[in-house]
């Protein structure tokens, strides 16, 4: 049975309720928050995309003579704070879970909603100390502050820098804290746990990380001002710390982080498998489960990142062993999706091709995960341009791909517009080519022994490295693409359905773009997720029993 | 069920009950500043410890309320708790440095 009705913007809709510029920025409506937090993230994203243009710049030619080693420095730790704290950690949580968890579970808002108003004055807080440090000169420790150097020798903006993340932190923290509670407190009534959209358990699942691990960076960012500011020895050897204290706090608390960016995008992806192949997602409570699997495994492994760091050789057998056992849920969410392709009725829309190609690019850096979580091999290429390229397929390849996949599947919702079809293929198609060629050439460079962080390079890996570099500019063009003819379609784009993708999901049961307080009556759910046909993809069952 | 409206935790802690409380914390604290006077080598940690954890408990379960809380509340403290509890293995990482020669040895 199909419940599309013909709409478009309409009035008293979230967007078209009030006009002015006061009743966004004093909104409490998650909808208008989410979308606050779209458009700071997406100039965050630029600004770190464009440090990240010069570092390959300047590594198209193996001598250091675009920017300085000093400016070098600069360049790959701003893009690493700006891309891991002020998008990558946000991304996902504030902006689709903002829009859409309330929704998915038939709420009238989040749990919070002044909390989550304050969530983004406090990120924009945080997002304005960078900007500073940007003027001002930048900081050179790298997106770890690995001390003593961050604390003691470097003479860059250190404490704005922490400042600007710690503060970012408590962002982080309200917004996990409204997810969790939210979650728990104001599902609609029929609403299971085990009737929840498999992206609402992904969110819980990175919430409980965002609680539990944030507070630990903010106290080891604390400390490194403790030591800087006042002298007081805690990492630095020559006042009597220990230097690697400050590595086991911080991957304490980063490590984690890592599954704070990608669980969400595997939330995504499993809301586009499903749609697109329309079949129930195969192993719904493994799916379920394995996001909670992740978010404890994860917090077990953070000594894989201190192989050769000095960390007891015991200690990194432990944390070798235990860093395998994170694949195994990550291998159950891949096969999962694999299976619920398995006879499914394939169509592949702009959304289902972002998420297709997350597969592919998370299990290539989830695969390489495996060889860094091996000791031996770790030792080899530690500190190379392979981990380099395992971390990028992991928070670009998937995370990234997985994030523009949900803004196209959503983006009806949103905005009550339909983005162009083919040129929205093309850009994802280009995204996927242009991701592949800047990132493998990089496995084989770290492979070969080219180490990261430097300016400067033997002549023998540069034709890989102009690969990368013409990868990384197709790449761009696959990034630019949308925000253009997503702004396009704000004008001129068709008028979208309630559900154009005839999706099951209560998000889908309300007007698009849906009215303030997201649903006419509270739905009653009856029936659980992805109740779809691949016999007769026109038929599906949606979750609420609003429409018929 | 998820859509019931939960009670709001009203339960109001007696001043007397907040009152001893308090006291038990204060006698608490003597006690950490007379242990530590005492010369136990090893077990003067311990004593601190143990003595330090009473007290949060204390805190946790009356200031903050947790006694008088929900089971999903008790859970969410417990998980802060274990949390704390795996940060805290960081220790084993010190305490096995120097038995094996290696890059890790001191």
């Amino acid at each position: 049975m199909s419940v599309t009705t013909a709409a478009g913007p309409r009035h008293g809709d979230y967007l078209s309720i009030n006009y002015t510029i006061r009743s966004w920025f004093l909104t409490t409506d998650h909808k208008r928050i989410g979308v606050l937090y779209t458009i700071t993230l997406t100039f965050l994203f630029l600004l770190g995309g464009a440090a990240a243009t010069l570092i390959r710049l300047e590594l198209v030619t193996p001598a250091g003579d675009l920017v300085t080693s000093e400016a070098y420095n600069k360049l790959f730790s701003l893009h690493g704070i700006i891309m891991v704290w002020f998008f990558l950690v946000p991304s996902i949580p504030t902006t689709l879970g903002n829009f859409l968890i309330p929704m998915m579970i038939g709420a009238r808002d989040m749990a919070f909603p002044r909390l989550n108003l304050a969530s983004w004055y406090v990120f924009l807080l945080g997002s304005l100390f960078v900007a500073a440090v940007v003027i001002l000169g930048g900081v050179d420790t790298g997106w770890t502050f690995y001390t003593p150097y961050s604390s003691v020798y470097a003479n860059t903006f250190v404490m704005a820098t922490a400042a600007g993340i710690f503060i970012t932190g408590f962002s982080s923290i309200f917004t996990g804290l409204n997810i969790i509670i939210t979650v728990h407190k104001m599902r609609a009534p029929g609403l299971n746990w085990f009737r929840l959209p498999l992206f609402v358990w992904s969110l819980y699942a990175t919430s409980l990380i965002i609680v539990l691990a944030t507070p630990v960076l903010a106290i080891a960012l604390l400390l490194i001002g403790l030591e800087r500011l006042l002298g007081v020895g805690i990492f630095d050897p020559a006042l009597g710390g220990d230097p690697l204290l400050f590595q086991h706090l911080f991957w304490f608390y980063s490590h984690p982080a890592v599954y704070i960016m990608i669980l969400p995008g595997m939330g995504v992806t499993s809301e586009l498998i499903t749609c697109f192949s329309r079949k129930q997602i195969f192993g719904y409570t493994f799916v379920a489960f394995s996001s909670l699997a992740i978010a404890i495994l994860g917090f077990l492994v953070w000594g894989h990142h201190m192989f050769v760091a000095g960390q007891s050789m015991y200690g990194g057998m432990i944390f070798s062993l235990l860093s395998y056992l994170v694949a195994i849920p990550s291998a159950v969410k891949v096969f999962n999706w694999t299976a619920t392709l398995y006879k499914g009725s394939i169509s592949f829309k702009t959304p289902m091709i972002y998420a297709l190609s997350f597969i592919g690019l998370f299990t290539m850096g989830g695969l390489t995960g495996l060889f860094l979580a091996a000791l031996p091999v770790d030792v080899q290429v530690h500190d190379t341009y392979f981990v380099v390229s395992h971390f990028h397929y992991i928070m670009v390849g998937g995370m990234v791909t997985a994030y523009l996949g949900g803004i196209h599947f959503w983006w009806p919702k949103i905005t009550g517009k339909l983005y162009p079809e083919k040129i929205s293929q093309l850009a994802a198609l280009t995204l996927f080519l242009g991701f592949n060629l800047t990132f493998f050439p990089q496995y084989i460079l770290g492979y070969m022994g080219m180490p990261r962080r430097y300016h400067a390079y033997p002549v023998e890996f540069q034709a890989l490295n102009v690969l990368s570099t013409a990868g990384a500019s197709i790449l761009a063009v696959g990034y630019l693409l949308p925000i253009v003819y997503l702004l396009w379609s704000l004008r001129y784009g068709q008028n979208a359905d309630d559900n154009p993708w005839k999706a099951t999901g209560l998000e889908w049961q309300t007007s698009s773009p849906p009215i303030t307080h997201n649903f006419e009556q509270t739905p009653t759910v009856t029936v659980g997720p992805y109740q779809y046909s691949p016999e007769n993809p026109e038929e599906f069952t949606p979750q609420g029993g609003q429409h018929d | 069920m998820a859509h019931q409206t939960d009670k709001i935790n009203q339960h109001i802690v007696p001043l007397k009950t907040n009152l001893i409380v308090f006291a038990a914390l204060m006698g608490l604290l003597i006690l950490t500043v007379v242990a530590d006077l005492v010369p136990l080598g090893g077990f003067n940690l311990i004593i601190a410890l143990t003595i330090a954890i009473a007290k949060a408990l204390l805190i946790m379960l009356y200031f903050m309320h947790v006694r008088f809380s929900s089971r999903l509340v008790w859970v969410f403290a417990g998980a802060a708790f274990l949390w704390l509890g795996i940060l805290m293995t960081t220790l084993g990482d010190y305490m096995t440095r120097t038995w094996l020669a290696g890059p890790g040895s001191l």
